[in-house]
């Protein structure tokens, strides 16, 4: 190779990795402009211009565990996310494999217009519903809303995964003898265990994610974490630094999660969206 | 304490009576709990729903009176409806535009072999995971015309400042920023993936004909990479038709009524002002809206495929 094009090719690299580092910039500036935000006092948030560099309190976060009782709204959610996860998937998981297994297209339709679905349309007779059963700021009333969300997308991820199982292990599993429930809890859930684990985790995330149902169906017991941030602009003054430190809080444990399974994640929504 | 024996053979000829069951009717039995939990929390729902469209009431006055189809005539003359369906068309059509457009064309710069691309990889995952109420309302912060970052970013290099979501004006394009850059990286993940999965075969041959980059990329990349777009398309249009968290945390459809889109419209019509019959009718309206766009671009996708 000449010098000259060693030169150039050296050189059309350090450009790609400049466009690279400006692509990169929108996601990382918001996530460090949240953390900064959490980490200032009132008074420097308020401050114009922008502080960039500021000696860091973590007074804030001190104050939205004491003075918020954040605690206890991360624990709802938890708890909600939870449920709702585990439930869709024992309900979601059998579902699935026999929609693969058999061609069920017609339990296809049910799921896609569940998804296609306003959320408010389900809110309205769903608040209707448990008002009547006196069922408001509920755990039970929160995990029920939240599986519309969550049971259509675990059966939709986990239909392409069953799919890659191949039919001959099972009937292998029924010939030595095994019952239709043995050869799907030992034979084929192990084989969609990366499958499992993408679902229950973009189950989860969706679940701690949903504000809509928890901002009416909720109340003081039962408030999930997004809600609590967003009370934050409700009281009349608008607490930037609690946001920061409250937001930081609520986003950091979903991108950790979606973190360590970035890949499934990706590849999950990707034969989603490539199904018929 | 032992069980006496003939109980026990009882409970085992029960047990592998169900397990038999099971064995012989699977396609039944499987799906059985998950069909029957959605048909509760999904089916009954949207027919209450599609049932109050057709009524009169207020919530807590009353109940609901059958008034036939004199909501959905009620809409046409009202001009919010008009308001909400074009702010929804506005900040639809430009979100879900510049999300596929940006989307595919980072995708493609981002579509070869270089050290760091796990970083990226795990940089885009970010916006996808996050919140959104809690990064909308940091969104809110950063858009604050007079203290906010991104003014003082764009004076600092010489450019003007905006009024963002202060000024009916650019409401709207402030909105469709916030959701580009949430929604942007996701679309960016999942093309880049079905890049990766593309034939290498039509390139090669591409090559030895003396096609430039330009034409490759119309002629092969295009064409092959459609379904994919137009599922990726689809993936978005599903929560971007009805986007609700980021409009509501940042603007709640203000400033006045500048960027309440039609489904915003219909929350605020059943539970600000308890209007449950109207708000149903205003929903069936979203959900009509949701499904029409959703079968044409299925029908796109289709015949994307067969080619």
């Amino acid at each position: 190779m000449s010098n000259g094009s060693r030169i150039a090719k050296r050189i059309r690299s350090t450009l790609f990795y400049i466009g690279a580092l400006a692509l990169c910039l929108p996601p990382v500036f918001v996530f460090v402009w949240m953390i900064l935000t959490g980490l200032k006092t009132g008074v420097q948030n308020i401050s114009y211009p922008p502080q960039f560099i500021f000696s860091p309190t973590l007074e804030n976060f001190r104050a939205v565990f004491a003075q918020y009782n954040f605690f206890k709204y991360l624990m709802n959610s938890l708890i909600v996310a939870g449920l709702a996860t585990g439930l869709s998937l024992l309900l979601g998981l059998p579902a699935a494999y026999s929609i693969a297994k058999y061609r069920q297209g017609r339990i296809g339709i049910l799921i896609l217009v569940a998804r296609m679905t306003p959320f408010v349309s389900y809110l309205l007779p769903w608040y209707i519903i448990f008002r009547y059963l006196d069922l408001i700021d509920t755990y039970t009333a929160l995990t029920i809303t939240h599986l519309i969300i969550t049971l259509p997308m675990v059966i939709w991820l986990m239909i392409s995964f069953f799919e890659s199982v191949p039919a001959e292990l099972e009937d292998a599993a029924m010939i030595d003898g095994c019952s239709s429930l043995q050869s799907f809890r030992i034979i084929v859930l192990p084989l969609v265990r990366n499958g499992i684990a993408t679902s229950a985790i973009i189950s989860f995330i969706f679940s701690w994610n949903q504000f809509l149902f928890s901002l009416i169906l909720s109340g003081p017991k039962t408030k999930t974490v997004p809600v609590a941030v967003y009370n934050f602009i409700s009281y009349g003054k608008i607490d930037w630094a609690g946001i920061g430190a409250a937001a930081t809080l609520i986003v950091l444990p979903v991108s950790i999660f979606a973190f360590f399974v970035r890949k499934s994640i990706v590849q999950g929504l990707t034969m989603g969206a490539l199904k018929d | 304490m032992r069980t006496a024996p003939d109980e026990t053979t009882r409970m085992k000829t029960v047990a592998n009576k169900i397990s038999s069951f099971v064995d012989r009717r699977q396609a039944l039995v499987y799906p059985a709990p998950a069909v029957i939990a959605l048909f509760l929390i999904v089916v009954i729902p949207i027919g209450y729903n599609l049932y109050l469209a057709f009524t009169k009431w207020t919530i807590g006055l009353g109940d609901p009176r059958f008034i036939g189809i004199d909501n959905f005539i009620e809409l046409f003359w009202d001009e919010r409806v008009l308001n909400g369906l074009k702010v929804m068309i506005y900040f639809s059509g430009l979100s879900l535009t510049l999300e596929l457009v940006l989307g595919l064309l980072i995708a493609l710069y981002f579509h070869r072999e270089f050290r760091g691309s796990e970083i990226v990889q795990a940089i885009y995952i970010f916006p996808f995971a996050a919140t959104p109420v809690a990064v909308a309302l940091i969104w809110r912060i950063m858009l604050n015309p007079e203290i906010g970052v991104l003014n003082y970013l764009l004076t600092s290099i010489g450019l003007p400042g905006s009024l963002w979501i202060s000024s009916a004006a650019t409401v709207i394009p402030a909105l469709v920023m916030v959701d580009v850059w949430k929604w942007t990286p996701m679309i960016t993940l999942i093309v880049l993936a079905g890049l990766k999965s593309l034939p290498n075969d039509p390139y090669e041959a591409a090559r030895i004909d003396g096609a430039n980059t330009l034409q490759i990329f119309w002629y092969i990349t295009l064409p092959l990479i459609r379904p994919v777009l137009i599922a990726a398309l689809m993936l978005r249009s599903l929560d971007n038709l009805k986007e609700f968290d980021i409009i509501y945390t940042i603007t709640q459809g203000g400033p006045g009524i500048a960027s309440e889109t039609l489904y915003l419209y219909s929350y605020n019509v059943a539970f600000s002002f308890f209007k449950a019959g109207y708000g149903s009718a205003l929903m069936v309206v979203v959900f009509l809206i949701v499904l029409v766009f959703n079968v044409v671009m299925n029908r796109m996708r289709l015949s994307a495929q067969d080619i």
